[in-house]
């Protein structure tokens, strides 16, 4: 039916796909694992790391592999956006009921998509890739660049990583801590308003991150936050809220899904990972790897 | 205190705004009308039964494509289509109710989100019925030319005969909405809002009422998306985005959810404020995001609610009240 070459390449297009949307889920799942809020302004994120990341590249144009230093700084700043809305905002309404810290993240879904309209304008920006990874190589009779093949690496690196620092460091305990008693956390004489703080931070940058690296392969249009937001709350629910290896497996499967659909019912694709979606809240709400909340 | 009947010298000065003879008040009007019963519809789950629904816009979208189809394509009259949108969007309420209801919180307000997206996936790809993303446009007015030969309607335009009829639709669902809260089925809503334990202990079945709420505000929603959708002139898939489902509740939240009648003041105060700010800049998500920051932080209670807390207050002070003075509450839930 089909030539295996195809199919291995919408494979491999999966699998990218599913590594930009690991990239940002598991920054709205370490948020949300922590935290308890669900972040709508994580998609807002991803997309103003990206518009800093085309900023910063044309700040920066004549260097050779500029991107990179980039993509590192758009990363950053948007850690800095993180903890300047978690200290500033967010931090006062964890008392209040969740429809209140929603509204709030709505609230800047709003603002920072009309601040990136105001600032970059409505037209489509892209950044080319960086020098290094412009070649593409063949494998199995798929062309494939090298840029993807950077990302497809950098997807489980970044997974091993955090799973390191989570499990095995003493500040991966101080997160778990957090996460299971926050209460208790901070009668043990952690700052558990510091590790929350941090916990944002560093999802925050996830998001830029994302956003950043995104740039060489998809252009920059608005829109691409709140398109992105759904993408990644389907991933989370998929591998259970606040749960890291499911969010990673959430990313493959929705890769896949989307990759796989397009092939079967073409124009159901997006269909069919919301059903996914509803399927698993129905049958087990905490995820594939998600453990019930109380 | 002899009560004010604000209720119906509100309708009596809703009917007299053709009067007034300018296109532009009509359309204002009519836009508050339609989505303040959006709003309300909403918070039956929101404020009287505690759900946070993140995806109400499923059966606004739902009632919008059932009620346009049915008009512009089987030229069915206006009446049975508008019904049959509230029926349809029900319908759809109790096949989605029935997994929500049984997820508590986030999950919930997940769930809701998910049935939304599919919805608006149906919407956006289904070319041959739903029009894709060029929507339905150009959905039919509904036969009302009975009213020209009515003396004082006669002058009217037809955007007036379409708002003076979409007033009564929704005057008559504000007053089914007022019956079903007044009711004992409404006050066990607060109870399971108030805690859905002490509810069940008590012998109610939970589940089965959130059920039937979720499934009420369905209907007005469908009711009130098939009204949207003739005075859009159109309907698109964004009727069910999940952005829509936010509109609702930045409305109820801004009119106060603590009161009965806080959502439709929320309406017409977002609404009113949208033509104002996009009359001088067209980045109106900035300013309703700065806005909705603010009512979170400083006014949690909405307009309604803030100002049922300075009535309170006031009539505290003036000794006529039944509370101590420091126990005045600032939001008196559904008073």
């Amino acid at each position: 039916m089909f030539e295996f070459s195809f199919l291995f390449g919408q494979f491999l297009g999966g699998i990218t796909a599913a590594m930009f949307l690991f990239l940002i889920a598991s920054g709205l799942s370490l948020i949300f694992g922590v935290l308890r809020v669900l972040n709508f302004a994580h998609g807002s994120f991803y997309m103003i790391g990206a518009y800093l990341a085309w900023q910063f590249v044309h700040l920066i144009a004549p260097a050779p592999e500029g991107f990179w230093l980039a993509a590192l700084a758009a990363a950053v700043s948007i850690a800095l956006l993180g903890a300047i809305v978690e200290r500033a905002l967010l931090r006062h309404l964890y008392s209040r009921e969740e429809l209140y810290q929603l509204l709030f993240t709505y609230a800047l879904v709003l603002i920072l998509g009309d601040m990136a309209k105001i600032v970059w304008g409505t037209q489509q920006l892209s950044v080319s890739r960086p020098p290094s990874l412009a070649g593409s190589s063949e494998v199995f009779g798929v062309t494939i660049p090298h840029y993807n093949l950077f990302i497809m690496g950098l997807g489980p690196s970044i997974a091993v990583g955090a799973w390191y620092v989570l499990q095995h460091t003493p500040l991966g305990r101080i997160v778990r801590a957090a996460a299971l008693d926050r209460e208790t956390l901070g009668a043990l004489g952690a700052n558990v308003g510091w590790v929350y703080t941090g916990m944002f931070m560093a999802g925050s940058f996830l998001a830029g991150l994302g956003g950043a690296l995104v740039t060489p392969i998809k252009s920059i249009v608005p829109g691409m936050d709140v398109e992105i937001i759904v993408e990644a709350f389907i991933v989370v629910v998929i591998g259970g809220l606040g749960s890291f290896w499911g969010t990673f497996l959430g990313a493959l499967i929705y890769g896949q899904v989307l990759s796989f659909g397009i092939l079967i019912f073409p124009r159901f694709s997006i269909f069919a990972v919301s059903v996914l979606m509803a399927a698993i809240l129905i049958i087990r709400p905490w995820g594939l790897f998600g453990r019930p909340l109380k | 205190m002899k009560r004010v009947p604000w209720t119906l010298i509100v309708f009596a000065a809703g009917l007299l705004v053709p009067l007034l003879g300018s296109r532009f008040y009509t359309f204002v009007a009519t836009d508050i009308v339609i989505l303040s019963l959006f709003a309300m519809s909403l918070n039956l789950l929101l404020g009287y039964t505690g759900l946070v629904s993140f995806g109400h816009a499923a059966y606004f979208g739902i009632g919008a494509y059932t009620c346009a189809l049915l008009m512009k394509h089987a030229n069915a009259p206006f009446v049975p289509s508008l019904i049959a949108a509230g029926l349809m969007a029900a319908a759809a309420a109790l096949l989605f109710g029935f997994f929500c209801v049984r997820l508590t919180r986030i999950y919930f307000a997940m769930l809701t989100l998910a049935f939304a997206q599919i919805v608006w996936a149906i919407c956006f790809k289904w070319n041959d019925v739903t029009g894709g993303e060029q929507g339905l446009p150009n959905v039919p007015y509904p036969g009302l030319d009975w009213m020209g030969s009515v003396p004082v309607l006669g002058g009217f335009r037809v955007a007036d005969h379409f708002y003076l009829c979409a007033l009564s639709v929704v005057a008559l669902c504000f007053a089914g909405l007022r019956r079903i809260v007044d009711a004992p089925f409404g006050r066990v809503l607060t109870v399971i809002r108030d805690n859905a334990e002490r509810a069940q202990f008590i012998g109610v079945n939970v589940r089965a009422y959130q059920l039937a709420a979720f499934v009420l505000a369905g209907f007005f929603a469908g009711i009130s998306g098939g009204l949207f959708g003739i005075f859009n002139r159109g309907v698109f898939p964004d009727f069910a985005f999940w952005t829509k489902s936010a509109e609702p509740l930045i409305m109820t939240i801004l009119g106060g959810m603590g009161s009965f009648w806080g959502p439709a003041v929320g309406a017409a105060a977002f609404i009113v404020l949208n033509q104002q700010i996009t009359s001088y800049t067209e980045y109106w998500p900035l300013t309703m995001g700065t806005v909705l920051i603010v009512l979170l932080f400083v006014f949690p209670g909405g307009i309604a609610g803030t100002l049922l807390g300075l009535l309170e207050r006031g009539r505290v002070r003036a000794g006529r009240g039944g509370t101590a003075a420091g126990a005045a509450p600032m939001v008196k839930r559904n008073a």
